[in-house]
């Protein structure tokens, strides 16, 4: 109504000089209000409606950023047991492989020891048996010397009718005799 | 043109005075001014008569057009993976584009037109918004020039798309005599299908952009000025009903923030309407 009625009333004839603020800026009435308005704007917007909708996007920010966090942190994890797992296996590897060295180290050590031994006893039992032979030998000798002489003599008494009673006479012909037999068997031997 | 509308001098506004100041008229009223033509047209601040004339509309246009690439530029050098919140709520705009208008209407197919489209968008939502923006407070888009250069720019597009894809003949066969309909339909159909693809589709984007922003602007002044004719030059009773007028510019704004989103909305639509139609095999 009143608005209709002052539509209809007219404005000034557009003014042919203008200068200065008129022009660049809109019309002052269009300028004061638009400004009122604007600033209530801003204030509800500032004040009530922002805050509202900051705190929905920086939770989803939040969200989104935890979730990549999340995600990088798996896949480091991941990672990591990946790295270890790869350690570990080479780890293993090495620590067989040092047994499987260690083990063919020992086997041969082994080896050399018992035909170290298996040497020594050879030698000791071939000793003893020569050392047993000698002894033999020895003793083999020394009965024959003794029986040899005994049966020599009574041979030789015997034969020749002759008797060597004479102890003193009687040892040194058997000496004598063995001496002989004993050059000749080894200079036949 | 603005003379038509502009007539007798109120009582009031008789003494007005050349010698107040900006500042003083702010906060006086020499009668109240209804809003005429005349606010589109104002006084050039150089090139007056040529074609460079340039006045405050043509500021308004490049301010918005700074603030439009600046705002961008630096989202777009600070652009993380985790938006912040003023990236959010560009990226809000920009999904805006792609899930409200270029998918629904153009499906797949439409991505290749995504770049195109939101810059459209993106323009005449800046272009619109300096309408309630103080200082500025006019749209940028309330002179007819600019709607039909970005009709034009969408004219432009459809048309080179079409012949394009179906060669000058089979893209004039497609739109001038769609299939299905008996021979002597074609008399009737294919004059208005000229009319709709070569004349009507761009100038009804440009007009219904300008003639939107025109109505608003108009609107907004007529609310302001009563207002601040009822406050500072009506007495009594009067004064008070300049809290309707007021309450009703409150009202306006926010309708004038939304119609400036709506229409940035509904030429971008019609500019991917238009697209695919030239794109279709058949219509």
């Amino acid at each position: 109504m009143m608005l209709a009625q002052t539509l209809l009333l007219a404005e000034e004839a557009h003014t042919s000089e203008v200068e200065g603020a008129d022009l660049i800026l809109p019309a002052p009435y269009d300028l004061l209000w638009s400004i009122v308005i604007f600033a209530i704007i801003a204030v509800v917007f500032t004040k009530v409606i922002l805050p509202k909708l900051q705190a929905v996007l920086d939770e989803r920010a939040e969200l989104i950023q935890g979730g990549i966090e999340k995600a990088e942190k798996a896949q480091a994890e991941a990672a990591a047991a990946l790295e270890e797992y790869t350690a570990q296996l080479t780890e293993a590897r090495a620590e067989a492989a040092r047994i499987r060295e260690d083990a063919r180290v020992e086997a041969s050590q082994i080896l050399a020891e018992a035909r170290r031994r298996a040497g020594t006893d050879a030698e000791r039992i071939v000793e003893t048996a020569q050392r047993q032979i000698d002894a033999e030998r020895h003793q083999a000798v020394i009965s024959l010397r003794t029986e040899v002489g005994s049966l020599a003599t009574e041979l030789a008494s015997r034969i020749v009718g002759e008797s060597l009673a004479d102890d003193a006479r009687q040892q040194r012909v058997i000496d004598s005799f063995l001496d002989d037999l004993e050059s000749t068997v080894k200079a036949e031997g | 043109m603005g003379n038509l509308l502009a007539a007798v001098v109120s009582a009031e506004a008789a003494d007005s005075g050349e010698s107040k100041s900006y500042i003083e008229r702010m906060f006086s009223s020499d009668g109240f001014h209804a809003p005429s033509i005349t606010d589109f047209f104002p006084p050039a601040l150089f090139g007056d008569g040529t074609i460079f004339e340039f006045n405050r509309i043509m500021m308004v246009r490049l301010i918005a057009a700074i603030a439009l690439i600046v705002v961008f530029a630096i989202v777009a050098q600070r652009a993380k993976v985790v938006p912040g919140r003023f990236q959010a709520s560009i990226e809000f705009l920009l999904d805006f584009v792609k899930n409200q208008i270029v998918e629904p209407v153009m499906g797949h197919e439409g991505k290749r037109f995504l770049p195109i489209l939101t810059t459209i968008f993106l323009a005449i939502v800046f272009f619109n918004i300096t309408g309630v923006i103080p200082f500025l407070n006019i749209a940028s888009t309330s002179l007819i020039g600019l709607p039909i250069i970005m009709a034009l720019w969408v004219y432009v597009l459809y048309l080179a798309h079409g012949v394009k894809k179906h060669g000058l003949g089979g893209y004039l066969k497609n739109s001038l005599f769609p299939p299905g309909v008996p021979k002597a339909i074609y008399l009737l159909l294919t004059p208005i299908e000229f009319l709709q693809v070569f004349i009507l589709r761009p100038a009804t984007l440009a007009l219904r952009l300008a003639a939107n922003m025109i109505a608003g602007h108009l609107l907004l002044v007529l609310c302001f000025s009563a207002t601040q004719y009822f406050f500072f030059a009506a007495s009594g009773a009067m004064k008070a009903t300049g809290a309707v007028t007021f309450a009703a510019g409150f009202a306006f704004t926010l309708f004038e923030v939304f119609v400036a989103l709506l229409q940035a909305y509904v030429f971008t639509m019609l500019a991917a309407v238009y697209l695919n139609m030239a794109l279709e095999e058949e219509h």
